[in-house]
């Protein structure tokens, strides 16, 4: 059969698939449906807080942080509950990490404040001594990207059906909407942090969310994201 | 009858293009992915060019630069070399096959380059090893879709019936990536759908462990259809050829290679383990990653075997010691695989540094072995030349073997380390170390792979630099060599 097979390539490719995708099709499809189910209170992420997410996954935060609390005791005493599979529902794409170079983050919003962040990012041996983490001040000098952060929002309500602006979940309404939203939501940390670029640069948005020169900076939109994760 | 090879004058002009894109990838990946080991070391290193420095940028860089650009680009290279000469055909032959190849380059450094910008800017997908964003997985499907027309063009227009194991393998890399790629990345651009924002966004089609499942089927199966089976089909190649030994068994192929088929993909999961998909498949993860011991030991010994009464060849030819050593690490490698999927251990290694530390022993050493050996042995019958130097090979040999050494052996002692570290509690019942004591440990370890990473990229510079001067200034090789690659001093 198999020297049958090494003279005839389409049969021999068609074979081969068959052999690679068995796995697959066994081991993936059974757990598709009760994995996506979300945990009860569990919430998706406001659009400012996507918009902190974008920039965790574009500095590759995941290459050292991972957020996956394993069910073992020295875990949970160090990181909080373990992980419910549940709990991920609304996490595109997940960010479990497969490295921890830094401590886990899946519940940082429990002990870790604003200002303890901002510092952190500014300069990690300043909260942490002998961190090895780098220093991120360009997140104090960039825009974070709102609209992209919104696209992604009602992309995931429109094609994933996930429940924005239903009863007990976000908001995510119009564009005009999210935008006072999300400065709604970003003007407490503005006010618990410190530095006077980022602080100055909102200042327009306290008057009009919609005004042009209403900047909220990346490191805003990083903490909001930091402090949802509970 | 006279052999009709004899007569055929193969044409290797893309296998040259791919061979000098291996190289110049090479360096480009390795001397990134030395700098971000000197970061963890001295993080002062990360702002030297401010935000495109950082550790997380170049990381991204880093893998993508060794597994697609100098990997994959020594797979092809590999390809255009050995197809032809297996199927007894050549690309002269057929204008087409000759176009899709020289497409099939192009296409791929522009989308390489493309990738490099995107990396450096931060556009990326978050999920390992692919990492590209939308438009460029596009690009990378039209690459793919190019090198298996071109496998199947040239398997079509064959001369020789049978095909050679190493085509099998060359045939299941093609179908295993292409799948496990069109799978993973499923995604949904934003733009598209919305209108506004930025062209390069998308939401990834799957959720939260859906999402970890499919990328871990990815993750864990395109290193292997990449790392593993493609290299193997190198070294089931070159390695009779170099030695002018037969393969040992043939029937052990034909198991190695089925068994091979069939339980890699299982072994995804034994990234998943302790986490939250089910945990029947974290079971399966793990026993079938024991279970792929038999396979990839049933490859390795049939190679290792093949020197069977020739093993002074070994003492003689470093081009030989590279092959038998990588096959080594293979086995070394695949072990160590297994023993960290049991679940015992896999609590332990997990997230630690013996994790880079398994895979660079396989990458470093098998991979990259087979690949400079591959190259090594094309280049006095690609560019009828001979090899500069002897003793470059020699030096190189024990510089990159030592550094190989060095970089896993520090990071086996420090995953054990920090895994013992984060689980261990006082008398009193309270976690002994805090998180950053376990960061302090580690330092002299990141210092010794960073040297041990440095010595492998000096190794590979002595390599680039052996093959310049071959091309360029070695003896001319008037008729092709059965075996033994020709070598001055």
């Amino acid at each position: 059969m198999f020297s049958w097979l090494e003279k005839n390539p389409f049969f021999f490719a068609v074979f081969v698939f068959v052999v690679i995708a068995y796995a697959g099709v066994v081991e993936i499809l059974p757990a598709f449906s009760p994995n996506a189910r979300p945990i009860e209170s569990k919430k998706p992420y406001t659009a400012l807080e996507l918009a902190g997410r974008h920039v965790y996954i574009k500095e590759s935060c995941n290459a050292c942080h991972s957020q996956l609390i394993r069910p073992f005791k020295a875990e949970t005493d160090r990181y909080g509950a373990y992980s419910k599979a549940g709990e991920y529902a609304y996490d595109r794409p997940f960010l479990w990490g497969s490295k921890r170079t830094g401590p886990d983050l899946m519940r940082v919003g429990n002990y870790r404040t604003t200002d303890w962040h901002e510092n952190h990012m500014k300069k990690p041996v300043s909260v942490v001594p002998s961190s090895i983490m780098p220093e991120y001040p360009h997140l104090f000098k960039k825009n974070s990207d709102l609209d992209t952060a919104y696209a992604e929002a009602l992309t995931v309500k429109k094609v994933f059906n996930v429940p924005y602006d239903e009863e007990g979940y976000p908001k995510l309404g119009t564009y005009e909407d999210a935008r006072k939203m999300m400065v709604e939501q970003a003007t407490p940390i503005v006010d618990a942090m410190s530095d006077e670029e980022v602080k100055q640069a909102f200042e327009p948005c306290r008057a009009n969310a919609l005004d042009s020169k209403c900047e909220i900076k990346e490191i805003v939109a990083l903490i909001a994201y930091l402090n949802s994760l509970k | 009858m006279a052999n009709p090879s004899q007569n055929l004058g193969y044409d290797y002009t893309v296998a040259k293009w791919f061979m000098f894109a291996c190289i110049l990838f090479g360096i480009i990946g390795m001397g990134i992915g030395t700098l971000i080991a000197f970061q963890l070391a001295f993080p002062e290193l990360n702002n030297i060019a401010g935000e495109y420095s950082t550790f997380g940028r170049l990381r991204p860089l880093h893998t993508n630069g060794v597994v697609y650009g100098f990997m994959l680009s020594g797979i092809w290279a590999t390809w255009y070399y050995v197809g032809q000469r297996v199927l007894k055909v050549s690309l002269r032959e057929s204008k087409f096959l000759m176009f899709i190849g020289k497409a099939h380059f192009i296409i791929f450094m522009i989308t390489i380059l493309l990738a490099v910008v995107s990396l450096f800017a931060g556009v990326t997908t978050s999920k390992e090893y692919a990492e590209l964003e939308w438009p460029f997985d596009i690009a990378v499907v039209v690459i793919w879709v190019l090198w298996g027309m071109g496998i199947f063009g040239l398997i079509g227009i064959r001369r020789e019936k049978s095909l050679y194991i190493s085509i099998w393998y060359y045939i299941a890399t093609f179908l295993g990536v292409a799948m496990l790629y069109l799978f993973n990345n499923m995604e949904v651009p934003t733009k598209l759908v919305t209108g506004m924002g930025s062209w390069l966004h998308s939401v990834s089609m799957y959720a939260g462990s859906n999402d970890a499942l499919i990328q871990w089927w990815w993750g864990h199966n395109a290193v292997a259809f990449v790392f593993t089976v493609a290299i193997i089909a190198e070294i089931y190649y070159f390695l009779p050829k170099e030695s002018g030994q037969p393969v040992f068994s043939y029937k052990l192929s034909l198991f190695s290679f089925w068994s091979l088929m069939f339980i890699y993909l299982w072994a995804g999961g034994h990234h998943l383990i302790y986490s939250t998909v089910p945990d029947w498949m974290q079971t399966m993860g793990s026993i079938f990653s024991v279970v792929l011991i038999l396979p990839s030991w049933g490859s390795a010994i049939n190679i290792l075997l093949t020197m069977k009464g020739e093993w002074h060849q070994v003492k003689e030819s470093p081009l030989i010691k590279f092959m038998i050593f990588a096959s080594t690490f293979y086995m070394f490698s695949t072990l160590e695989g297994s023993i960290q999927s049991v679940k015992s251990i896999n609590a332990l290694a997990h997230f630690t540094d013996w994790i880079p530390g398994h895979v660079h022993d396989g990458t470093l050493g098998w991979v990259g072995f087979m690949t400079m050996a591959a190259i090594y042995h094309m280049t006095p019958r690609v560019f009828k030349k001979e090899i500069y130097s002897k003793k470059i090979m020699e030096y190189q040999f024990t510089i990159q073997t030592l550094g190989i050494v060095l970089f896993f052996s520090s990071m086996w002692i420090a995953g054990i380390t920090q895994g013992m570290m984060w689980r261990a509690y006082d008398d009193y019942g309270t976690l002994t170390y805090s998180f950053i004591d376990t960061v302090i440990a580690l330092h002299p370890y990141f210092i010794i792979r960073a040297i041990g990473g440095l010595l492998y990229l000096i190794g590979f510079f002595m390599f680039a630099y052996n093959i310049y001067k071959s091309v360029t200034s070695s003896r001319s090789v008037e008729v092709e060599p059965k075996s033994a690659s020709p070598m001055q001093a």
